[in-house]
Formats: C-alpha cells, structure tokens, sequence
C-alpha cells in the first residue's frame, strides 16, 4: 500500500516536472531547464527529509509524503474579486498580485499604485522579458540551497510561477507590495517562487499572505529569495492562515548588501503542520536585520521555525524575537542558530523566545544557538516557556475580569509584542481580531 | 456594608488570622494598623480573595451577602475594591484598554450599556483628573516601566473609574514621596463619599495625616489588639508597636508570621 502511495506521488511529481520542461520554449539549453533539472536531481536523491535528519528531528513530513498531492500547472479561473475581499488588504489595494494555487492570476491584481519604475509582475513573465531575465538570473536559486534541501529543490523543479519584484535604486515605494498566495481546492499541490531584488538605497515593504478559500487539504511549498544591495530597507510581513488541514513549508532567504536593512516578521496561525526556515546571511557590513516572529496554534498543529542569521562581516546588528502561544494538543518547534564568524568584530546580536502554554497537553521544542568565533561582540540569547502568570491573573480578576476573559487578556498582551510592531494597521487590527477569536474558540471548546 | 465576624485564615498552613472582628459601614474610614508580620496585610488580600490564602474559621459579610463565596471577580463587579500594595505588570495590554474591560464588566453586571472607546476616553479623561495623571499614561501597558508613584496613582486611578463601594488600599503609601503622597491622599479623598467605605492598611500614621480615620485598628499576631480613633495612630507614631507585645498578652505566642 506505502510504495503504491509513493509511487503515485512520485509520479505525479515527476509528471509535472516533464510537462514544465516540455513546455520551456528552449527546453535543453536553456539556463532556467538545467537548473530545474538539477534541482528534481537533487530532489530525487535527497528526498522528503526525515526525523533522521537533526534539522528535522522534531518534525515529521513523512504525512506530506504519504499523500498524492496534484502540483497545479494551469490557472483555475475559479474565484472572483467577491472572494478576494476578505483578504485584501485595504493598504494595498492596489499593489497587489494574486496567485491561485501558486499560479499567478493577473485579472484578480492590480498595480496601479506602484510607479512605473517599480516591477512586481509573474515571474515567469520576468524570466521571459529581456530587460529583467538577467536580474532574474543573477539572483534566482543564488541563496536558496536546491542541492541540500529536499523541499528547496522541489520547489526549483516545479515552480512555474511566482514572483518578481524589483525596486530600482533610490526608489522609496510607498505602498505595501501584497502577494497573496490563495488555495483552492482539495489535494493540491502549489510551489510558489518569490525573487525580491532591491538596489541601492531603495526602501519596500512586501506582505506575503497564505489563505485558503475552503478548507480542504493541501500542501504549499513556497521559496522567497530576497536581494538587498547597498543601503536598500525591506519591511517584511509573512502571514501564514492556511486552512487547517493544509501542510505549508516555507524557505525565506535574505542576502543583506551593506548598510542595508531587513525586517521581517512571520506570523503563523494555519496548517496541520507547518516548517518555515528562515536564512539571514549578513555578508557585508554594516547590515541590519529583525527576525521576528508569532506562533499560534491550537488542536493537533505542528509548527517549527528553523533560523538562521549568519554575521559574517564588521559591525552588522541582529534582532530577534519570536513568540509562541500553545493551546491543546499542539506542538511548536524553534531552533534559532545565530553564527558570528571570525571577520564579523562588533556585531550586536540578540536572540529571544518566548512561549506561553495555555494547556498541560501542548509542547514546545527551543533552541537557541549562538557560535561565536569573533572576540569583540556583543551577543545574548534565552528561551522561556511558561504559562499564565497568577499574579497577573488575581490582578485582573480583582478589577472584576471575569477569569476567563482575563487569561484571554493576559494572551492578547503576549502576543501584542509582536504584533505591535507591524506598522500596517489594516494587518495589526486583523491580527489582532484572530488571537481574540482563536481564544474565544478555545473558551467554547 | 462589611461585617468581618471570627476570621481565621492561613496560607501554606500557617495561621496568620486569628479571630478578626470588624464592622464598617458606609461613610466611614477605618484604618488597619499594625508591625510587619501582624496580618493586616492578609487580612486585605483574604477580602479581595486572593487564591494562595484558605479561610478556615469565620465569616465575613458585605451588603449582608457572604463575600467569601464569591470570587475575586465578582466582588469586584459587587463593588469590593484593593488597591495593591505591588501593583502588577501587565505587557501588552494599554491602560485604556483594560480600564474600559474592567468598568464595562460592571456595567454589564449591573444591567447597564457598555461604553464604546470614545465614550470611555471621556469619561476616563474626567476621572484622571482626581490623580492628575495625563492622557500618555492611557496608552501604555499596564503599569509597565512606571515608577512606584504612578503605579500607586494608577491604582487610585482604577478606584476612581470602578467606583468601588468598598475600597481597601494596601500599603498604598509605602514607597511614596511626599508629593505623590498628597496626590494619591487628595484623590482617595475625592472619591470618599457618603455612600462608600475606605479601609486603609498602613504601617505609618504619615498617611493618615492626609486621610483621616474615624476607626483606627491595631494588629498584632493575627487578632485585633487595640481600637480607638484617630488619636490612637498619633499615640502609636509615638510608642511604636512594641508596646502591644505585652498589652496585647491574650494574643501571645508567636506563630508563623507572614507580611
């Protein structure tokens, strides 16, 4: 039964693959056909991982691999503004791409607001336009490891479609940048492809949102590639409300030029099982960088957060903060790897995370790391893992919060750290609308 | 308005209240002296239902109803109020929005209209005027990084939107300067009506220099040792408390004492 099921996967995998080379206009020589050849390769041999495997060892995929999910390589036409509403954000409007099942669908977004300067089109329409296809070469399947990681290298052989935004230098883009990425349907599989590219001196903000529309199982398996030159900003917002069977896994790589500047923060609210890595590399000087971060999760979910942040130059400056709210049967993964190499003097790192159990039946694997191999740093890190404090508690109760609502106030002002630094409003109020309606429902279950 | 009738109470297994008996009624102040370790302290946490802290004899009534049956919230929303003696940190949650839960939990017990956020900035803008506190301290987390002072200001701020029948402020004049002494005084004085009971917990006489008592009650080892009026605090800033330990020889035999 197992290795019919494999097998099955195997192929609808391999199928999907041969039918994305057959339809490459050029499909030997080109240089986008040899990396995705290389990349099922890879795939091939490497595989899902497993809990063998040490980064892996809290998480089993294995339920990914059991199930013959169907890679989608042509857009539905299914869903219409009327759907999208709910997920739009007001903010940016009109600096919005759409994907259905990963696939990008042009009728649903609008630019309008974005100068004609600023590119945030398909990807696979960049790779084709010949005054960004060597930009786009330049940077794709640069930082995300295709060779080593089983779900990286996936994600390469199959990603038909995606996107690409470029800020060109000294461009301060107002508006948000939204890609929402929308599910649909049962059993499908969806491998969104993200290169974000900002020269010099340039400033952005890109919000990346997973929904679902029903609620059925699904598996997205998305790689972001991000490219900051000289002095670019980036504000990052990565807000994962998948339904809650879907499984999501997701790789965030960011390159940080000089004196450029990174924040990001994910929030994680969906899926049965969600893995997302996020790599920092910091190999110029100078850079900056918040890694931030809000896991919520309830029942039987399975959230991990695998992160990086490699100081490998002079004076570069890290923040990180993630947090975790437990409830029921639920379990969080956090493994937060600071490197300060030998060259990276004057670095000033500083990791935290924080959970909060709210049941006796939920657990949460931490572990921060830090290798310091430069002398002259300033690096600190802690984990906590803890549960509502009492004191806190009584004092609420005493001002006449019935216990209940207390405790769900004492969670809010947890997560509020968080969730206070997002800087737009329309994603803070929503955000904080789910943590309040998260706990309502735990309240009545 | 309370009725406190033969309370024994302890915490992890120590007596620490050996038979309280007390009587307040509305329009009065009474003050609750004593040495650290007497109980007076416990005696305010047991009245606010604090969890760590087991009633094991008596009884204690308020609006004739059993307060001790009721938990710390509802007496809260019955009109039971304590001022904290260390007021708590709460990240993450403004002032303003946890003032407006709290004061829109007792309009709801009470059967009244809840306020909207605007019609609560009104109203809390008017009653920040009884401790002079101003509008920047609204919007941040409860407490957090304030000082001594304006955590005891904004406990008497809580007092001042709650309209508590019985207020009973613990210690809320420990660690205080003289100025944020008057002010924290001024507004206990400004809420103090006919209507309402303050009981204030205090170690020093300084306080009651600012807010006068008609009833004065000394502690010492879990009992009442002494009673008078207002004279009688002058007549301890004068003696200090040793005194009692032979005066007040029926309740002698030192037990496990706890502030």
């Amino acid at each position: 039964m197992m290795v019919t099921e494999i097998t099955e996967r195997e192929n609808l995998y391999q199928e999907a693959f041969r039918a994305l080379q057959e339809s490459a206009p050029d499909p030997r020589g080109s240089w986008l056909a040899r990396l995705r050849e290389n990349a099922m390769e890879s795939f091939q041999e490497l595989g899902f991982p497993s809990t063998k495997d040490e980064e892996w060892k809290y998480t089993n995929v294995a339920p990914i691999a059991k199930v013959a999910f169907q890679p989608q390589t042509t857009a539905t036409d299914q869903f219409g503004a009327k759907e999208l509403a709910s997920f739009s954000i007001p903010e940016a409007e009109a600096s919005q791409l759409v994907f259905v099942n990963g696939l990008f669908r042009d009728d649903l977004s609008s630019l309008t607001a974005l100068a004609k300067e600023v590119v945030a089109i398909d990807l696979s329409r960049a790779i084709a336009d010949e005054r960004y296809s060597e930009i786009v070469r330049r940077h794709l399947a640069r930082e995300a490891d295709h060779i080593a990681q089983g779900f990286v290298a996936l994600n390469t052989a199959l990603a038909s479609s995606g996107a690409f935004v470029y800020i060109p230098r000294g461009t301060v883009v107002e508006a948000p940048i939204h890609l929402l990425f929308l599910a649909a349907g049962s059993q499908t599989a969806s491998f969104p492809r993200v290169l974000v590219v900002a020269e010099a001196n340039s400033s952005a903000t890109l919000i990346e949102s997973y929904v679902s529309v029903d609620a059925g199982q699904y598996f997205t398996n998305a790689v972001v590639e991000i490219a900051l030159e000289d002095g670019a900003r980036l504000e990052h917002y990565k807000v994962q409300r998948e339904s809650a069977e879907a499984f999501h896994v997701a790789t965030t790589v960011a390159d940080l030029g000089p004196n450029s500047s990174y924040d990001s923060t994910a929030i994680t609210f969906g899926a049965q099982l969600s893995r997302h890595d996020i790599k920092v590399t910091m190999d110029h000087e100078g850079a900056e960088c918040w890694v931030d971060g809000l896991y919520l999760v309830t029942a039987s979910q399975h959230t991990d957060t695998h992160s990086v942040i490699d100081h490998k130059k002079p004076h570069g400056t890290s923040h990180q903060l993630y947090k975790g709210i437990l409830d029921g049967k639920s379990r969080a993964v956090f493994n937060g790897k600071i490197f300060v190499r030998h060259d990276a003097q004057k670095t000033d790192a500083m990791q935290t995370n924080k959970n909060l159990l709210l049941s006796n039946e939920a657990r949460v694997d931490t572990k921060p790391q830090l290798e310091i191999l430069a002398d002259d740093v300033k690096c600190a890190h802690g984990a906590a893992v803890g549960q509502i404090d009492e004191d806190e508690l009584f004092y609420l109760e005493t001002r006449g919060i019935h216990h209940d609502l207390a405790r769900n106030l004492l969670t809010y002002g947890f997560a509020e750290e968080v969730i206070g630094k997002i800087k737009i409003d329309s994603i803070r109020t929503q955000l904080d609308e789910a943590v309040l309606n998260r706990l309502n429902a735990r309240l009545e279950a | 308005m309370l009725e406190i009738k033969d309370l024994y109470a302890a915490i992890d297994g120590n007596e620490i209240l050996k038979g309280i008996n007390l009587t307040v009624k509305k329009g009065e102040i009474h003050a609750i002296m004593g040495p650290n370790g007497s109980g007076k302290s416990t005696l305010a946490k047991v009245l606010s239902g604090h969890p760590a802290y087991q009633v094991t004899q008596g009884e204690v009534l308020y609006e004739g109803k059993n307060l001790l049956d009721m938990p710390p919230d509802e007496r809260a929303r019955e009109g039971v109020f304590m001022a904290f003696q260390y007021p708590i940190e709460v990240p993450g949650v403004s002032n303003a929005q946890f003032l407006r839960l709290a004061y829109n939990e007792k309009r709801k017990h009470l059967g009244e209209e809840e306020l909207d956020p605007l019609e609560f900035k009104d109203l809390l803008k008017e009653r920040a005027k009884v401790v002079e506190m101003d509008a920047s301290f609204m919007t941040r987390s409860v407490n957090e990084g304030f000082s001594g002072g304006e955590k005891k200001r904004n406990e008497i701020l809580q007092m001042a939107v709650l309209e508590p029948r019985l207020a009973i402020l613990d210690e809320t004049d420990s660690g205080l300067d003289i100025d944020a002494l008057r002010i924290v005084a001024g507004g206990v004085n400004q809420l103090h009506n006919a209507e309402n009971a303050v009981i204030l917990v205090t170690h020093y006489q300084r306080l009651l220099d600012y807010i006068v008592p008609q009833f004065v009650h000394v502690l010492a080892n879990g009992r009442i040792a002494k009673e008078g009026g207002k004279e009688l605090a002058l007549e301890l800033e004068q003696k200090g408390y040793d005194w009692l330990k032979t005066t007040g020889s029926e309740a002698s035999g030192v037990g496990a004492q706890t502030s």
